[in-house]
């Protein structure tokens, strides 16, 4: 205690004997990678001679979207009974697919959005690529509803536009509310996606070679100059929308489940659709950012910038959310058999062991079996394992909302007018397709844009920080 | 008032390190000057602040976006279902604020947003391709890995040679006269 300063009276002796332990952080960089490295390890793709692998999965991916062309070209041609539609089944794989594709989307704004408010900075490894990811997705999802009007030259009067027969949408109905929310849902996406990106855009214009490349890049960089009174603006205007896509996000697929839960359908009718879908959403999203992101690790070699740690944050998300999708699954069951509601009851029993019960038990061990094993740290390290297990999530997520449309609208009230729906091979080629479209688009992402965020990966480096010289 | 040549934009010097930038910033707020920047390739914490900035006034625009949104939500649906053409839904109020409720929303929070990107835009005065810094050789590596200090001569503090001095004191390095 020699040592110990006059006022050691004031303080509790402990003090002096404790050392503070330093915290492990985990690294969001390895290596110590600089700042240089960072902008030519994301600009080098971009800059890059377009490498084989892309020009063949780009003509691979162009081949599958053709199959969505045929098929809507088939069914605006002959009419919407080319799909396994038939009384009483009148929502099939249009809705499945409408809402599989919007579930992927939630990902990435959850990654952009609300693990930015909630300042978990190794989001900043993927958030670009699961931004690119939900706008595609939401723009795959978009097809279907698109498609199922009929006659899709009049899918315009959707909107509150003035049309020839003075008639108006009709706001009381769900699949209206629908329309507001996945549209806006789009647009605040992209202008999210686009406004992170300018700072990259002024990057890769201001190392440029060629005429075409700085004349690209300078369009969509706008100018940009990095001054700090710019980035004051800019970083409140992320800061804001990141603000507004979480509830926006949260209000979408709680949207998209009133599709459902405000109808009187036994197995729809319930409270707890909001948040399962919710959560279901983002399991499925993040099932699908891995299955993109671990290939792109390794092709590019983002190693030191996508790490360990990013995936086993994913893979538990993964694992969190899979859970309460099960326990969700546990309590419908629980609620069907409580409310004393004999159809609601049925409806329960009928999924598990009815003429579905095979898509139902898919669901069940993709959904809520195969993400336990993300308990176990080996797994997580095995990302060929991982990326398999998300393939099994990616598919029980399709199961889940197939189980939920077409069990509950193939029995409901009137045994007399029961019936068993089967998609047709246009439902197949155009739900096909839509996974070659996706592809498209994320390509020419890949090859043409930014791919990870420079600016916010040098913002979590630790060169940026001013006290560490 | 001090000389002043028309044709130049002001004064840049580099630095190579964060920490640098931002204690040189200090002492540019310090001196009072107004006019002048500080360019990174990322938003330097706690700069704003070394800078003496105001808060940004985009959360302004925001909130004007979203008022906007929300009438808009209001109008459009009480125009559409129970004004120009009332609609008989189960016997039901032709508007409550209820029902469209998810409409309203979704408009509040589709204008805020216009008013969130809209306004970044606005208060950056971008798009805007012609700048006289762009014509400066070692401006391009500011949106890698290097920072940069301009000291713009509309500043009434600005002097060429005072103000060369001044960034020289404050540890830039390259310094450079910018023409308009």
């Amino acid at each position: 205690m020699a040592h110990a300063p006059d006022h050691s009276s004031e303080r509790p002796a402990i003090l002096d004997k404790v050392n503070p332990a330093e915290l492990p952080r985990a690294k969001l960089i390895l290596n110590d990678r600089s700042f240089h490295w960072i902008t030519d390890k994301v600009c080098g793709i971009v800059e890059e001679p377009t490498p084989l692998w892309w020009k063949v999965l780009f003509t691979v991916a162009l081949f599958v979207a053709s199959f969505t062309g045929a098929g809507l070209l088939y069914l605006v041609s002959t009419g919407t009974g080319t799909w396994g539609l038939r009384s009483p089944i009148g929502w099939g794989w249009a809705i499945v697919n409408f809402v599989f594709w919007v579930g992927i989307g939630h990902a990435g704004t959850l990654i952009s959005a609300i693990l930015c408010l909630l300042r978990q900075k190794w989001r900043t490894s993927i958030n670009r690529a699961a931004e690119a990811m939900t706008i595609f997705a939401v723009m795959c999802a978009g097809i279907f509803p698109l498609f199922h009007v009929g006659r899709v030259w009049f899918a315009w009067w959707l909107f509150p536009l003035p049309n020839q027969n003075g008639i108006w949408p009709q706001f009381r109905s769900p699949l209206e509310w629908d329309v507001f929310a996945v549209s806006t849902y789009f647009t605040v996406s992209t202008l999210f996606w686009y406004m992170g990106m300018v700072p990259d855009f002024g990057t890769i214009r201001d190392r440029a070679t060629t005429w075409w490349r700085k004349a690209f890049y300078s369009v969509l960089a706008m100018g940009w100059r990095g001054g700090n009174r710019q980035w004051s603006n800019m970083e409140m205007a992320y800061l804001l929308l990141a603000g507004l896509s979480t509830p926006l996000v949260l209000s979408v697929h709680t949207i998209v489940s009133f599709d459902f839960a405000v109808s009187n359908v036994p197995g729809w009718h319930t409270t707890i659709f909001p948040p399962y879908f919710v959560a279901g959403a983002i399991f499925s999203g993040f099932a699908m950012v891995l299955t993109l992101m671990l290939p792109l690790r390794a092709i590019y070699r983002l190693h030191d910038v996508i790490n360990q740690y990013h995936i086993d944050n994913m893979c538990k998300i993964i694992l969190a959310t899979g859970t309460m999708v099960g326990y969700a699954y546990g309590t419908e069951f629980f609620i069907a058999a409580y409310s004393g509601n004999s159809y609601e009851k049925f409806a329960f029993i009928n999924r598990a062991f009815g003429q579905y019960a095979w898509a139902y038990w898919i669901m069940v061990s993709c959904n809520v079996i195969t993400p336990q094993l993300f308990w176990f740290k080996k797994i997580r390290e095995n990302h060929s394992l991982v990326w398999i297990i998300c393939l099994f999530v990616n598919v029980g997520m399709w199961f889940e909302r197939f189980v939920i449309t077409v069990t509950s609208l193939a029995n409901d009230y009137l045994p007399s007018s029961w019936g068993y729906y089967s998609p047709t091979i246009v439902d197949i080629f155009t739900f096909f397709g839509t996974f070659g479209f996706f592809s498209v688009l994320f390509l020419l992402f890949v090859r043409f844009f930014p791919l990870l965020p420079m600016a916010e990966l040098k913002m979590v480096s630790p060169h940026s920080d001013i006290h560490n010289h | 008032m001090n000389e002043r040549n028309e044709s130049i934009h002001g004064v840049a010097c580099t630095f190579r390190k964060p920490a640098d930038v931002y204690h040189a910033a200090e002492k540019v707020r310090d001196a009072g000057w107004k006019y002048w920047d500080v360019h990174s390739a990322y938003p330097i914490h706690g700069l704003d602040q070394a800078m003496g900035m105001p808060r940004s006034k985009v959360p302004r625009l925001t909130l004007l976006g979203g008022v906007t949104g929300f009438i808009t939500g209001c109008l459009l649906t009480w125009y559409m279902n129970s004004y120009d053409y009332p609609l008989v839904v189960g016997g039901k109020p032709f508007w409550s604020p209820i029902f469209p409720f998810p409409v309203m929303y979704e408009c509040t929070i589709l204008f805020a947003a216009f008013g969130t990107f809209f306004g970044q835009f606005i208060l950056n005065r971008l798009p805007q391709h012609h700048h006289p810094l762009f014509d400066l050789p070692q401006f391009a590596r500011t949106s890698d890995d290097s920072f940069m200090i301009v000291l713009e001569a509309r500043d009434s503090k600005f002097h060429l040679d005072e103000s060369r001095n001044f960034l020289l004191s404050l540890g830039g390095q390259e310094i450079t006269v910018i023409r308009d």
